[in-house]
This record gives structure tokens, sequence and C-alpha cells, in this order.
């Protein structure tokens, strides 16, 4: 019924069940939907936050999905700049993904503030020495540049492509895309780092501070290079779960194993320097504020060494280590283990630099506070993923996002 | 923050609470949320979502019978002056919109709720919990508008509030030192409603530089200290107590 | 850079930041304006010079 929509020489599944798939997602959506108008109309009380956890289950998917989005700022930085040419085959779906992340954030943010309708404030009455002002304005001009990076893949759906003008923009936007993946590999380098910077800063909270240099603390570094390491593992893992869902090979294998070997070896980095800088504040940092490093991991009833191995450990060096070992890497089985883990290990970061922070008590006579998100939070944090996936089924459908998969489906 | 107003002479407002006085009766908290018409709920038992701009704690020494002691202590905001006490509060240095600001003139972290759009990091920045979230809007019982206070501003639910050591009381004082002529105000011309209310006379408040005001001296008193010093935050909140332990309850110290 | 913010100061802080800011959104906004109107001499260029 669609069929003059879909890219000449591909094939896709009946409209009908593509519809009802839709519609199911869209259900969810609704939900989601549903739990966003109670909070933007009833207020922040609906929420499970309080005056000690201003933070919560909202952020920590905020700075998760703008990591994990980091896919598209890299992978572009690869293919334009460092001209891995063979990337060229995942940087579509790197940008989808991407632009699917920061819409996600950008909408999260808008539920997340107490007042959405002065949200420009941030802007407006902007106070350059805060984190958060430098991720307003870098986050909001790098989904600029990602739409800018999106507009040429919607240009060349079949249709729309048959517009002369059309045609000749997403030819001409192909062409300079370098400047427009170094404006987001500039800006990517400066939100991420900014998200780093908004608990390193914290003097107040000995947990979440770090030195640093100049105006920058570790963990601002820390976050870029997470980012860059962990982002391509999301956009592989998403890539290899589309491939199960539409059951076809859609991106060559030595694509796949260069950005995860490059991948690999960003994650082996950044683990050893964040192994690095958590001896260095856990020695030097917090002592000086009159902290054990136990202190941060004990007498409650959640957080405890665990959570610093499952980041470490599981989260960071076993991970890394497939993913540079070339016969671990080409193992199906241990190398879809290993993007899950990094993945994981970004997640549980996030996690621990927003909510653990906030749970860590630091008045003496303080406690120890523990939260769980209330159902309007998980329902308004699950409406982008399927935002998400709609966004994904609708361009797989209808845009040709993947060069390679006509070579490796061909249609008989 | 940048300009500064030569002709006038900058204070450090800040407070001396003895915790030796303080019995815990808390009628500094009632003073306080009258004075500044702050919100409550319903249903008050969940104390993580109240707003309390001064908070009374119950510290006690951890021993049991016969030695367990206690120590009442209120905590209002530390209007803390930074590292290096150059106005770089850990609030005001995070809020993104300019909401909350370090006065080089009075020494107080004023709060601007018409700016404040409530992204909440001020929240996460403070370490002392002194600042609240309008969690709701306010509802006040049938009536009590008419018992607002007229010189200080409701707050609707989205934005974050906090003590002001009564800064429309320090305007009120200026205005009226204005109209006999002259710019500074006297000790007993701006005083905090929980310095008031206190019937211990625990609390007391002035300019910590001005040496006719009682918190100058009493703030170099030998058993006075301050919250969490070690994180240079700076606060203009002084405690005194004659109890050791009480004194070592102020900050953190590693085990050995 | 406004004159209704009363703390806006033109010190070295904004410099850098709005400096950065402004490369980055003139970086953008001349590149999609270079393409669009590329765009619209190509498309004319095809067309022989007609309107249609």
């Amino acid at each position: 019924m669609d069929s003059a929509l879909i890219p000449k020489g591909l094939k896709r599944c009946p409209f009908g069940p593509f519809v009802m798939g839709i519609g199911a997602v869209s259900a969810v959506l609704l939900w989601g939907v549903f739990a966003m108008l109670l909070v933007w109309i009833k207020g922040l009380n609906q929420t499970n936050m309080n005056d000690y956890y201003g933070f919560a289950l909202w952020i920590w998917a905020d700075l998760t999905v703008i990591a994990l989005g980091g896919g598209a700022f890299f992978t572009g930085f690869l293919r334009y700049i460092i001209g891995k040419d063979e990337l060229k085959n995942i940087i579509n779906y790197a940008v989808l993904i991407g632009f699917i992340c920061y819409s996600s954030a950008q909408l999260i943010l808008g539920i997340d503030v107490g007042q959405p309708l002065r949200g420009w404030f941030i802007f407006w009455h902007a106070n350059v020495h805060s984190m958060l002002t430098e991720v307003a304005f870098c986050l909001t001009a790098y989904f600029g540049v990602l739409t800018i990076e999106y507009l040429p893949l919607i240009l060349e759906n079949r249709q729309i492509d048959k517009v002369p003008f059309f045609h000749h923009l997403s030819h001409n936007l192909h062409e300079i895309m370098a400047v427009f993946a170094a404006t987001g590999a500039f800006l990517s380098f400066f939100h991420q780092g900014s998200l780093g910077g908004v608990s390193g800063v914290l003097f107040g909270r000995p947990f979440g501070f770090r030195e640093g240099v100049f105006i920058w603390p570790w963990t601002f570094f820390l976050f870029t290079w997470s980012a860059a390491a962990a982002g391509p593992c999301f956009t592989i893992l998403i890539t290899k779960i589309t491939e199960v869902v539409t059951q076809k090979k859609l991106v060559k294998d030595n694509v796949i194993d260069l950005l995860a070997k490059i991948s690999g070896w960003m994650l082996a980095t950044y683990i050893v320097v964040k192994i690095v800088d958590t001896w260095y504040w856990a020695t030097v940092t917090a002592p000086s504020k009159g902290f054990n490093f136990m202190d941060f991991y004990s007498d409650n009833a959640f957080y405890g060494p665990w959570i610093l191995m499952l980041e470490i450990i599981l989260g960071g060096i076993i991970p890394a280590v497939i993913l540079i070992t070339e016969r671990w890497r080409k193992n199906p089985g241990f190398f879809i283990t290993a993007i899950v883990l990094a993945v994981i290990g970004v997640c549980v970061n996030r996690w621990v630099m927003v909510l653990q922070v906030l749970a860590v008590p630091v008045l003496p006579f303080d406690r120890w506070i523990l939260y769980y998100p209330s159902w309007q939070e998980v329902a308004t944090t699950i409406l982008p993923v399927a935002y998400g996936i709609i966004l994904i089924a609708l361009s797989y459908r209808y845009l040709p996002i993947f060069p390679q998969e006509q070579e490796l489906n061909p249609v008989k | 923050m940048e300009k500064e107003h030569k002709s006038q002479t900058a204070h450090r407002y800040g407070m001396v609470i003895d915790l030796d006085k303080c019995t815990g009766c808390a009628s500094c908290m009632v003073a306080c949320m009258t004075e500044n018409n702050v919100p409550f709920k319903t249903d008050e038992s969940n104390k993580q979502d109240s707003i309390t701009w001064m908070r009374v704690y119950k510290l006690t020494n951890g021993k049991s019978f016969p030695n367990t002691d206690i120590c009442f202590l209120p905590r209002p905001c530390m209007h803390c002056g930074g590292i290096g006490n150059h106005g770089h509060s850990p609030c005001v240095s995070v809020c993104p919109a300019t909401a909350t600001d370090y006065s080089r003139e009075t020494g107080i972290v004023s709060q601007i709720y018409t700016r404040c759009f409530g992204c909440r990091y001020c929240l996460a920045a403070c370490p002392y919990h002194a600042r609240y979230f309008n969690w709701w809007d306010p509802v006040w019982p049938a009536g009590m508008e008419k018992y607002l206070s007229p010189n200080v501003s409701p707050r609707m639910r989205g934005v974050v509030e906090k003590c002001s050591f009564c800064f429309h009381r320090y305007q009120l004082a200026k205005d009226r030192a204005f109209m006999e002529k002259r710019r500074e105000i006297r000790e007993d011309e701006y005083q905090t409603a929980c310095t008031q209310a206190c019937p211990a006379g625990a609390i007391t408040f002035g300019d910590l530089d001005d040496p006719k005001h009682a918190v100058y001296g009493l703030k170099k008193d030998k058993n006075a200290f301050r919250l969490l010093e070690r994180l240079q935050t700076n606060p203009k909140v002084y405690y005194i107590s004659s109890r050791e332990w009480v004194r070592r309850s102020g900050d953190n110290y590693l085990s050995n | 850079m406004f004159p209704f913010n009363f703390e806006w100061v033109w010190d070295m802080s904004h410099l850098v930041f709005m400096g950065g800011l402004g490369f980055a959104l003139n970086a953008m906004g001349l590149g999609i304006t270079y393409c669009i109107i590329k765009a619209v001499i190509d498309t004319f260029k095809e067309q022989g010079g007609h309107h249609d």
C-alpha cells in the first residue's frame, strides 16, 4: 500500500503488520504521554523526588541517553575528520540514534523542570559559570546539527527525492557534511564534558567533587571519553537488534568490527584513566574533606562496593579487553556480551554520578536517603524509548539508512 | 555581582547560635514560616518534601544510657561566601539562570523566584539542605491569605526557595534610614524573625564584620564552630557549644 | 549583550563562552544557508532557468 515510499530495491514487511506494530508501541507511548500530562498539569509532586533527591530518574535518563547518543558525534568525527570511510555504512543509523537520543533528552528536561514555560531563561539569563548553562546551549545547538545531519536522509526518500530542489539540497548537504560533523564534534566535546562537570564542580558534595584543570573537573573529560567509547557500542547494539527484528543483515562485518575495535580502545584507555581518577579521589580528595572511601559505600541498604565493581570491572575492563582482542571481538557471543556490558557500564556510571551523589549524607548528623521512582517517572522515561522505536521503524521503512542493505539482501 | 557600591560599607550579615541555650522548641521555625509565607502540606509527616527555611535538627552523641546526650541545632541558610569568600557559594555558582546571587553589599545569597525555572541544581549543590523546592502550589486554609506577610512574595510551585535572612526587613530598615537621611542601619534595626522569636536568646544576628555588633565578638568565641568547615563553603552561621562532641558533630573527620 | 540583563558583563568568561557558541552557530547557519542557496541555483540550472 505504501510501496511507493519504500526505497527502491528493498523489501519491507506488508503495511498491515507494520501498522499493527506501530500501534502496539504507540499504546506504550500514550501511557507515557498521559504521565507527562499529569506531571505538567499537577506538578512534580507526581514524582518520588524530594528535597534530598532533586535529581533522580529523569536526570539519570538524560545523562545516559546523551552518553549513548555519543555514537553520532564520534562516528561522524571518525568518518569525516579522521577519514574512516567504511563508517559511511553505519553513520546514517548513528545519526538517527543520536537524533532520537537528543530529542528524548530535551523532552525529559522539559518535563523535569519545575517551570517548563520558563525554560528559555537558561538562554536569556545565562550564568556562564554554571555547567548546566553550557549543557543547555551546546545540547540545543548540537540537536540542530543532528537535525541537519538527519535531513539529507529524509530528503532521500524515494518520493521526496523526485523534487529537484530537495534532491539538490540533500546532495549539497552531503558535500559539506564534514563542516557539520566538525561542529558537532566540537559541541559534543563540551556538552558531554559539562554533564560530567555537573557533579564534578559540587564542592559541597565530596562524593561527586573532583579536582581538575582550569575550570574543568576531571569528570568533564571522563564523561566525554566514556561517551565516545560507549556511544558507538550503543549504535552497534541497536543495529544488531534491528538486524534480529528485520531478519536481515544490514551492515557488513568489517564496518562493525572497525567501529567496535576503535570503541574498545577508547574504552580501554578510558577505564585506565577512570581507575587513576577514582584512586586519587578516594585517597586524596575525599579524605581532605573528611571522608573515608568506605563512608560512601556502607551503612545503607543499597550502595556498596559492588556498584563500583560493576561499573569499573564488569562495565569497563571486561568489555574493553574483549573488544581490543581480535579473537574475542570476532566471537559473536563475546562480542554481544562486550557491547551490552559497555552500555551497562556507562548507565551505572551516570547513575552513580547523579543519584549516589545525592544519597550520600554530607552533614555528619544527616543520614542516607534512598529513592525509587514513581510510575509517572518510569512511564515518562519509557516514553522516549517508544518514540525512538517508532521513529526507527518509520525511518527504516521509508529511508535508505543502510547503504549496504541492498548488496547484503538482494531482492530476487 | 561584579558592581560594588563604593559609597557604602560592605556588610557580611551572619548569625551566631548558642547551642548551649537552644531548647529545641522550634519557635524559630514557626516564626520564620509566618514571616516568610512558607507554604505547608495538609499532611506534614514526610519531612523530605516539607519546606522549612529554618530547621531544628536533633543531634545525639550516640552513646547509651547513662551517657546519652542530645543537642538541638537550628539550621538556617548558611549564606556561604564560597572558597576564599569571593562570593562563589556552592549554589550560586551552579544556577544556570542566575536566579540566585551573592550580594557583596550584605553577604546575603538571594533567590529570585520569578527567574527560577526549577532545575534544582542548587538543591544538589547545597550540602546543608538549606534549599527547598515547591513540589506543590501553596494552599492556604480559608482566610489565611489575610495573615500573609505583605513584605514577602509567596512562591508558586516549581521554584526553589530558602532562608533569606529576612531580607525584606533589611530593605525596610534601609528605607527607614533613608527617610531619616542616613545610610547605615543600626544593629537593632535589622534582625531576623527567628532571632527575635527565640525565647532562650540563642540566636544572635548582625554584621560579622562590624565590631559594634554582638556577632563580631561571639564568632571569635573559643567554642565557636561552623558546619562543614573543611568543604570551604565559608558559611556565615556560627555555632557555640561548650560540649566537645557537639563541636565535633559539625564536620566530617576520618576515623583515624 | 542584551541591555535587559543587568548583571551581564563582557568579561573573559563571557567572551570565551559566547565566542565559542557564536562560532558553532555561525558554522551551522552559514553551512545550511550555502546549501539552500546552492540547491536553488542548481534547481534553476537544471530547469534551464525556467520558473515552474
